[in-house]
């Protein structure tokens, strides 16, 4: 039984309050006097967060190749009539993500304002997927303004300040002597199950949906350490997504491989599909907090809003084949093996030339490839470079090397076969992930015939082996 | 640039040439590697 991806939902929640919770923030702005007043200028409301042209590409509103003609710099020109929700998911508020933040806090540990509570309660209560009959937790209520700072001064939580400075909340630790349970950590933690169960929500509200009580088995792939001082990052956020989303038959696990994960997990679910484990298979994820304001001091000495300010989520559905949706091929998955080596031409080879070799294919029977999306407004500022495009031009030399084309059509390859960066730098979310939902549509109702999804993972982050990961997927037109 | 006899480190980056790759070129040009690192941008 070859496995198909029936449906994807991509999701973003702005969240600038959390910007200066971000792991680089959070450091330099150590050294600042006035931090507040410091990140202020460069704080986006959610209006431009919404109708920023790489945040609508990703909820699947605009195309890749209208951004790609969309004026630039794209934070100045915003999309006319800009939508929060769009085929493949929306983008949230803040003040309402918080309340989606304290509904997925089974422990109580995040207090929110009376008033914040309040608020966040009233436009939760009425969104239309996970609204107040959905059977979703209710947002508790708040608490007092001198409750908070208590648990900040006498019980080390974390404030969380407004974009304006006002208090409102604070996260408390989860234990007075686990350095992986702080109020820091747990946020994180709270930040990727929120994104995550909203895209599940998601995907479990479109039509001919899958039951949430069919869902057999969830991975998640996010990057987040869960767990306590015994077991760091012991895991199982997948099934605390699962819990939340009433996937009462669905039991689950984490893959982990940095910003690979996805990948990896995709074709576990697709080889639980087809060897008849289970007939549908969930892989998800949740956004990283630690990546919030990244680069944002790049943005800052360029003037322009920290662009890093969206928690990012997305959801996938891996099923038995329908006879329609597109197919995830278990039979051609590019693999960076550990005796690949780690120059870029070997690396290519193994994640393109020989998997479509395998089925007797080549770069030029692939429509679109998929891979590091980051948005290069977000990276290009801090020096970082346009790591799409280069990744892009890497793969056209590829063709150029494999006479596939010529030297002088390299501009090409990249132009019709790849896309913009247009996803939030949040690691593994923008490892080729993005495109799904334009993926899907185009296989199916569209012009495209097959896609290839590549995500690469920096292992040697963690300091156990200096390699790289990578796999790679095609994905392709049923029938 | 004559490496032979020369100390290098390999600082690489994954979307570029990971320091692997620089490494292995520096020693076989005859360098003494005493550091390999690879940097991720994103």
């Amino acid at each position: 039984m070859r496995p198909v991806i029936r449906d994807v939902s991509l999701v973003l929640a702005h969240a600038p309050s959390f910007v200066r919770l971000g792991s680089k923030p959070l450091r330099e702005l150590r050294r600042v006097d006035a931090p507040l007043g410091y990140l202020l200028p460069y704080l986006r409301d959610w209006d431009a967060a919404c109708g920023y042209a790489p945040n609508q590409v990703f909820i699947g509103n605009v195309g890749v190749d209208d951004l790609a003609a969309h004026a630039t710099p794209w934070h100045r020109h915003p999309v006319g009539g800009a939508q929060r929700f769009g085929p493949d998911g929306e983008i949230m508020p803040e003040h309402e993500f918080l309340g989606l933040l304290a509904a997925c806090d089974g422990f109580d540990l995040l207090a929110l304002d009376r008033d914040v509570a309040d608020r966040a309660r009233t436009a939760l209560d009425t969104h239309p997927l996970i609204g107040r009959d959905s059977g979703r937790p209710a947002v508790p209520s708040g608490v007092a303004p001198d409750v908070i700072r208590e648990r900040i001064e006498k019980h080390r939580a974390v404030p969380l300040l407004g974009v304006d400075g006002r208090l409102l909340g604070a996260m408390l630790p989860g234990h007075d002597e686990d350095d992986t349970l702080t109020g820091q950590v747990l946020m994180e933690n709270l930040a990727c199950k929120a994104t995550a169960a909203l895209a599940l929500r998601h995907l479990l509200a479109r039509p001919g949906a899958v039951a949430a009580t069919d869902v057999r088995y969830v991975i998640n792939c996010g990057e987040e350490a869960v767990g306590d001082r015994y077991q760091r990052g012991g895991g199982n956020v997948a099934k605390a997504v699962a819990e939340w989303a009433g996937c009462t038959r669905a039991t689950g696990s984490d893959v982990k491989a940095f910003c690979c994960g996805p990948m990896h997990a995709l074709m576990l679910a697709g080889a639980m599909v087809a060897s008849g484990l289970h007939d549908d298979v969930v892989v998800l994820a949740g956004g990283s907090l630690a990546k919030l304001g990244m680069k944002f001091q790049g943005h800052l000495k360029h003037e322009m809003p920290i662009v890093e300010d969206v928690l990012a989520g997305f959801a996938a559905h891996v099923a038995r084949d329908d006879g329609t949706s597109p197919v995830l091929r278990l039979d051609a998955v590019g693999r960076h093996e550990v005796g690949s080596g780690s120059a870029p031409l070997a690396v290519v080879k193994a994640l393109y030339t020989e998997p479509l070799g395998r089925l007797g294919l080549t770069l030029l029977d692939v429509d679109r490839f998929s891979l590091e999306l980051h948005n290069p407004e977000a990276t290009e500022p801090a020096g970082s470079g346009n790591v799409p495009l280069n990744n892009y031009r890497t793969l056209a030399s590829l063709a150029v090397v494999e006479k596939l084309i010529e030297r002088a059509d390299i501009g090409q390859f990249v132009r019709t076969r790849g896309m913009p960066g247009f996803s939030p730098t949040q690691g593994h979310i923008a490892s080729a992930i993005p495109y799904l939902g334009h993926a899907l549509r185009g296989l199916t109702k569209g012009t495209l015939t097959r896609t290839m999804f590549t995500g690469k993972g920096s292992l040697f982050l963690g300091r156990m082996t200096q390699l790289s990961d990578g796999i790679s997927l095609i994905v392709e037109r049923n029938g | 640039m004559e490496l032979r006899g020369r100390k290098v480190i390999a600082l690489g980056e994954r979307d570029g040439v990971p320091g692997p790759a620089l490494a292995e070129c520096a020693s076989k040009a005859g360098a003494d590697v005493v550091l390999t690192l690879t940097a991720c941008y994103v």
